[in-house]
């Protein structure tokens, strides 16, 4: 591009194939001398306008008629998007994803680290799980722990073929509830399971070395130093399975359990011959708690940024501060450190966060 | 640098820090160390020098148990490393055991590895914390005063991304001493470097080989070897091919392979 570059090209065997050989003849550049600052103007972009402009027309068409369209019975959404019996359901439904997804993910840990180990014994345990629970689809597994009181109608605690010391019926031990929990949370472990093995392996090879070298036990080295590190790969497809597991609480009526979100909705719809406008409720209050995880998952995405700040989802604020030590507040705390910029010119950052050293 | 640092002298002092005897180590078919024998007495500064392959690093693995060897012995401190050996047969150690061992020998890397998500001087503490089970308040003081002599009083606080190469290679350096090893292990610790961050992290070494640290050092940087070290072994093949005292090596190899070595690097 530049002249030098050219004069390089023209010394080569290969002449070259514009009229520019003239390179040689222009003053060499004053290379000391601050250039001017680049004042240009901007490319325009007229069909962006002119496709968002379109785009924003289509949409308010379709708002506007389904606002008047009879089908959609909006009075009827309105009325039932606050009903007693729907918010009840709606917060039964994120129970069910809280609950089953606390499980799944303590499991799923606990599974991909038993892969990783160096022991045969507990790596196939592992290998098993994940091939059964996996490889079977969650509604039959759903209806399976529906029919769990009709296979063993108790449980037993105790000696195998002694008298047990403890004995539940299991009909009164579990409810529709606490088996639906249980079905969705081992079927997402097992996915949980590999999503943490991903992450563990995306770990430098060099960070275990490390602490087994400082003489930490294996446990310690995963506990300490490869997963908080496996966190920030972790977490992306975890929010997926989080807002996947929210949907897919909608099959728990295979267990029998009728009292989620969906269930509900489609049972209230069943009496009044009008399903529409109770998809429409459905859906809002999916989309709301959505939007919700969403807001969650992007402030444990910068929890687990530490280090790495330049990698952080939001960089305007590291770049803005100025600090070179990635100081924005630790969010979701439990953390001892609020770093304190080095220099003492330097305020700092956010002294409403304390603990500065 | 205070006694902090300083070798314990508990063991009887005629006992070699390091005594190789006729270690091989191979990778599938491929041999990387041949018999090799070699003795680090405490207090001192061995270095390692060899083209790449030749098995340095191999060796310095071997020694903290890193690698497991394929025939030989090798003891650190008059202990066998990784095994433990009663009537004439060798028992492997149970993890837990080949743990307590690597605590007493540091280990510096070629590239660092410090860990990315602590500050420098979480870094430093961790170890300490979780192995020796000390409490944090004496962990951090012990930390502070050791990133405080490798010259990181003001970097306390920064994670390894926001240090220089060289900065993060002392950082890593206070971290093997913080557990107070009686032998360290130095793995290529400038060849990452640029150039010019070389000479903070060769001070650092320089002021903990005078403290009386013994010291094995895998290093191209034979101004390092001429000047600190006790002994230089020169290494190809997996063998030692020449061993002595740094000057004489260096300036009159006496092996045909040395001269073409030195002959390329100096």
């Amino acid at each position: 591009m530049t002249s030098v570059g050219q004069n390089q090209t023209a010394a080569g065997a290969t002449p070259p194939s514009s009229g520019s050989g003239r390179g040689d003849e222009t003053e060499p550049p004053d290379w000391t001398a601050e250039s001017a600052p680049i004042k240009a103007i901007r490319l325009r972009h007229p069909w962006r306008t002119v496709f968002a402009v379109v785009l924003i027309l289509i949409f308010a068409l379709f708002i506007i008629d389904a606002a008047r369209r009879p089908a959609y019975d909006w009075p009827s959404v309105a009325k039932y998007i606050f009903d007693r019996r729907i918010s009840q359901a709606a917060v039964n439904t994120l129970q069910l994803t809280i609950y089953s997804m606390l499980v799944a993910i303590v499991l799923g840990v606990i599974l991909a680290m038993m892969r990783l180990t160096p022991n045969p014994v507990v790596k196939s345990v592992a290998w098993f799980y994940l091939w059964v629970f996996r490889g079977t689809p969650v509604y039959v597994q759903l209806v399976f722990w529906g029919l769990l009181a009709v296979i063993y109608q108790s449980i037993d605690i105790g000696i195998p073929f002694m008298k047990p010391w403890h004995s539940f019926e299991t009909n009164a031990a579990l409810n529709a509830f606490t088996l639906a929990v249980i079905g969705l949370a081992l079927n997402e472990a097992s996915y949980m399971s590999e999503i943490v093995r991903a992450g563990l392996l995306s770990v430098n090879r060099g960070q275990e070395e490390a602490a087994t070298a400082l003489g930490m036990s294996w446990f310690q080295t995963m506990r300490r130093i490869i997963l908080p590190q496996a966190m920030r790969v972790i977490i992306p497809p975890t929010g997926n399975e989080v807002i996947s597991m929210l949907k897919t609480t909608s099959l728990v009526t295979a267990v029998p359990y009728s009292f989620d979100l969906y269930t509900r909705t489609r049972d209230i719809s069943a009496e009044t011959f009008n399903p529409i406008p109770m998809l429409i409720v459905a859906s809002i209050w999916y989309l709301f708690f959505t939007s919700i995880l969403m807001v969650g998952q992007y402030f444990l995405e910068r929890r687990f940024a530490r280090g790495v700040g330049d990698r952080r989802p939001d960089r305007k604020g590291a770049a803005d501060e100025g600090t070179p030590t990635g100081t924005l507040p630790i969010v979701g705390s439990g953390q001892p450190t609020v770093l304190l910029p080095p220099r003492e010119d330097n305020p700092p950052v956010n002294p409403g966060h304390g603990g500065l050293p | 640098m205070t006694d902090s640092i300083t070798p314990s002298a508990t063991s009887a002092s005629d006992v070699p820090m390091v005594h190789a005897d006729r270690v091989s180590k191979s990778f599938g078919t491929n041999q990387v160390l041949k018999s090799l024998s070699l003795t680090v007495q405490r207090g001192e500064v061995l270095c390692l020098v060899g083209p790449s392959g030749s098995g340095k690093s191999t060796f310095l693995r071997c020694i903290n148990h890193l690698e497991r060897l394929s025939a030989g012995r090798l003891t650190v401190d008059g202990e066998l490393i990784g095994y433990r050996e009663t009537n004439g047969k060798l028992y492997e150690l149970h993890p837990r055991e080949a743990a307590r061992q690597r605590r007493e020998i540091g280990m510096v890397f070629q590239l660092f590895n410090l860990f990315p998500h602590m500050t420098a001087l979480e870094n430093v503490m961790e170890a300490p914390q979780r192995t020796l089970g000390q409490p944090k308040a004496r962990a951090e003081e012990h930390a502070r005063d050791l990133l405080d002599r490798v010259g990181l009083a003001d970097r306390m606080n920064y994670y390894p991304a926001h240090l220089s190469g060289g900065q993060q290679q002392r950082v890593a350096i206070a971290r093997a001493l913080a557990m107070e090893p009686k032998l360290m292990l130095f793995d290529e610790p400038t060849s990452a470097l640029d150039p010019e961050l070389v000479g903070e992290v060769l001070d650092v070494m320089k002021g903990l080989a005078q403290s009386g640290m013994t010291m094995i050092v895998v290093t191209h940087e034979m101004g390092f070897a001429r000047e600190v070290a006790d002994s230089l072994v020169f290494m190809d093949g997996g063998v030692v091919v020449e061993s002595g005292h740094p000057r004489e090596v260096l300036e009159s190899p006496q092996h045909k392979r040395t001269q073409a070595f030195l002959s390329k690097v100096l």
